[in-house]
């Protein structure tokens, strides 16, 4: 009979070592299974950082629909996105024509802390509501906390239409 | 009986949590000022039952989250109710453990031998507030869209790491369906996994450590002594937990539940406040009230020390207070004897509850409806010449008064204008409006010379006839006309 049973007095040498060798045999397994677990798990969960940087031509509509020497609103549909994004994936941005084919196009975002600018026209003032960061029709810093300039896409008029290179939020760490 | 007797004879339950339930603990603490811990612990539990409820209807999902609050409140059966208990209950959760910290901090209590027990009630703020915050994530509305924003662009401040810290936490190029159901794991999954497990060491010490005994002025706390102390003062004079000390807890806590289905009742669901559409710019983003004191920091601090107090400042204030019973682990534990203790105290409940106010009146917002909302007072326009009249026109034109108040109306961002002539001169006027300086910005580029005169025209006339009208320190200029 076999004496390597649980809890029974065990006699040293062989069947210790045996069982010691079947411990370290199990901490091995596991310790693969963990890193063969573990790797996917963490590649799936950090796989958000690797898809950073990710930008694209998208459209805000026709060149026309920008007076000249004006500042509007206009929208468009973030190119990364899941189809359960909604209206989530529909990002404002401000386009100041100044004239003919000049452009700003302004991210809607504050660049103190991410909160979406408000353009009025008669002072020629963004204003923030959130901790009153306010900034010049073009852009410039105005007062208030905001570290630098508002966020510019870059823009280019392809077939008459107006169009930006979007895809993430802009942040002080990748402003657009 | 019988039944009981039968459960008790396989479950043996009375002889696993008796001995715990009866343990004697000191007579001094089975007092009024002792039961905010088991409060937080009740309004955690009232959380999972109503969070699991939610949960039932609740979809994580931005293309239908809207419309599952919505249903939430208006058809779902009592899911009105339900959603303003949990909001309730996570208001009471926060501002209890506050009280149970704060106590725990006067007795002295995060003395030896309970340092751990401190260090871990530490986690179970943060984690309490991380559900606190997630929990305002997921009503997934204006304020939640725009403050995850705010929280982004904070952690875009870390140098190296801050875009890829954005891109984990909103699980995305932008703040969308990714964050949200990101934000649905931490907040049902994560965090309360964490809480359970930590309420579990926490509890499990109170009960190895024993309940801190009424701190007496004069008896200092030695490593040597204490435990021997502690142990023969319960042995001679102390009382068993339940039901001596523990009734007044049960009273407290039931108190407690009745008060936040009383607010739950009276006030109802908070939110959602508006679509997280991030195209519906006219909103003006607020953080839940636990926050509010943060968010005012942000529009106080000098903007140079932003990223620096914002990256390190909450590092620098979690070691603090973890090394706090390292560094102070023996010694008087009354607060009778411990003047810097209660002075911090009262220091930093009045520094949050000035910033907590401030954030919910953010005089430095502008208001951005002011100069179409907030008409000039009949009393400034009266007896005015036609280009002092024209000069407030372009006041209201150049929406000064969304940072400009009148008559108390507009905004705060700028000095109120009752009475700007008795305090700047006509030419300082000009200077400030052209130029801009301090916190306003210049208007030179906006305002044509005939705007620029009109409007300081009608600057010039505010004043209380009581005042005297502002004097240059300088000679005049010679008269130019």
């Amino acid at each position: 009979m076999c004496d390597c049973g649980v809890g029974g007095p065990a006699p040293p040498q062989a069947p210790l070592s045996r069982r010691s060798a079947l411990f370290t045999l199990g901490v091995a397994i596991n310790a693969v299974a963990a890193l063969l677990l573990g790797v996917p798990l963490i590649g799936y969960v950090a796989s958000a950082i690797r898809r950073r940087g990710q930008q694209a031509w998208v459209s805000l509509g026709p060149v026309s629909n920008f007076p000249e020497h004006r500042t509007r609103l206009a929208s468009y549909t973030n190119p990364f996105t899941v189809p359960w994004d909604a209206k989530t994936a529909d990002i404002p941005c401000w386009v100041r024509r100044l004239d003919g084919q000049r452009f700003q196009v302004f991210a809607i975002n504050c660049t103190h802390l991410g909160c979406p600018v408000r353009w009025f026209q008669e002072s020629g003032l963004f204003m923030c509501p959130c901790h009153g960061g306010v900034f010049y029709e073009d852009g410039r810093h105005a007062s208030g906390p905001p570290p630098r300039p508002l966020y510019q896409y870059e823009y280019r008029i392809r077939d008459g239409n107006l169009e930006v290179r979007g895809g993430q939020i802009p942040t002080l760490s990748e402003p657009v | 009986m019988r039944v009981a007797d039968w459960f008790e004879e396989r479950l043996q339950l009375k002889r696993l949590l008796g001995p715990s339930m009866t343990h004697p603990v000191p007579r001094s603490s089975a007092s009024w000022w002792y039961v905010f811990g088991s409060a937080t612990l009740i309004i955690f539990v009232l959380q999972i039952a109503t969070g699991i409820c939610l949960a039932l209807v609740y979809v994580p999902s931005t293309a239908d989250v809207y419309a599952s609050l919505q249903h939430l409140n208006y058809e779902q059966t009592l899911g009105w109710f339900l959603r303003a208990v949990h909001f309730w209950g996570s208001n009471f959760m926060v501002a209890m453990m506050s009280l149970h910290m704060i106590q725990v901090f006067l007795f002295g209590a995060f003395k030896y031998p309970r340092e751990l027990t401190w260090v871990v009630g530490l986690f179970l703020l943060l984690c309490t507030l991380g559900m606190a915050f997630t929990g305002q994530i997921l009503r997934w509305d204006q304020d939640a869209y725009w403050g995850l924003g705010i929280g982004v662009a904070m952690m875009a401040r870390a140098p190296l790491i801050g875009s890829s810290l954005v891109h984990l936490v909103t699980g995305g190029p932008i703040i969308g369906a990714e964050t949200l159901s990101r934000f649905f794991a931490l907040h049902v999954f994560v965090i309360p996994g964490l809480l359970l497990a930590l309420v579990g060491v926490h509890l499990l010490m109170v009960l190895k450590l024993g309940i801190n005994e009424w701190p007496m002025p004069g008896r200092l706390v030695a490593r040597d002594t204490y435990r021997e102390r502690y142990e023969e003062e319960v042995a001679r004079a102390g009382v068993p937990f339940f039901p001596v000390a523990a009734q007044k807890d049960i009273v407290f806590g039931g108190v407690v539940i009745l008060a936040i289905l009383l607010c739950a009742v009276l006030f109802g669901p908070y939110g959602p406040n508006g679509p997280a559409d991030p195209t519906l710019i006219r909103t003006v983003p607020r953080p839940d009230f636990y926050f509010l004191s943060l968010f005012a920091l942000f529009a106080l601090l000098p903007p140079y020390t932003e990223t620096f107090l914002i990256l390190v400042g909450p590092v620098v204030a979690i070691a603090l207070l973890i090394a706090l019973p390292f560094l102070a682990g023996t010694g008087e534990k009354s607060f009778r004897r411990r003047p810097v203790a209660v002075v911090s105290v009262i220091a930093i409940v009045l520094i949050l509850g000035v910033l907590t106010y401030l954030g919910a009146k953010s005089p430095w917002s502008p208001v951005m409806d002011a100069w179409s909302g907030a008409p000039v007072p009949v009393a400034y326009v009266k007896g005015r010449t036609p280009l002092e009249l024209q000069g407030a026109l372009v006041l209201q034109n150049k929406q000064c008064r969304n940072c400009h108040s009148l008559g108390g109306e507009g905004g705060e961002r700028g000095p109120a204008l009752d009475g700007i002539a008795s305090r700047m001169t006509r030419d300082l006027l000009i200077r400030q409006v052209l130029q801009g300086g301090g916190n306003m910005p210049a208007y030179g580029n906006n305002l044509s010379p005939a705007e620029v005169t009109a409007l300081v025209a009608f600057l010039d006339t505010l004043r209380s006839p009581r005042d005297a009208a502002a004097r240059s320190p300088v000679p005049p200029h010679p008269p130019t006309r």
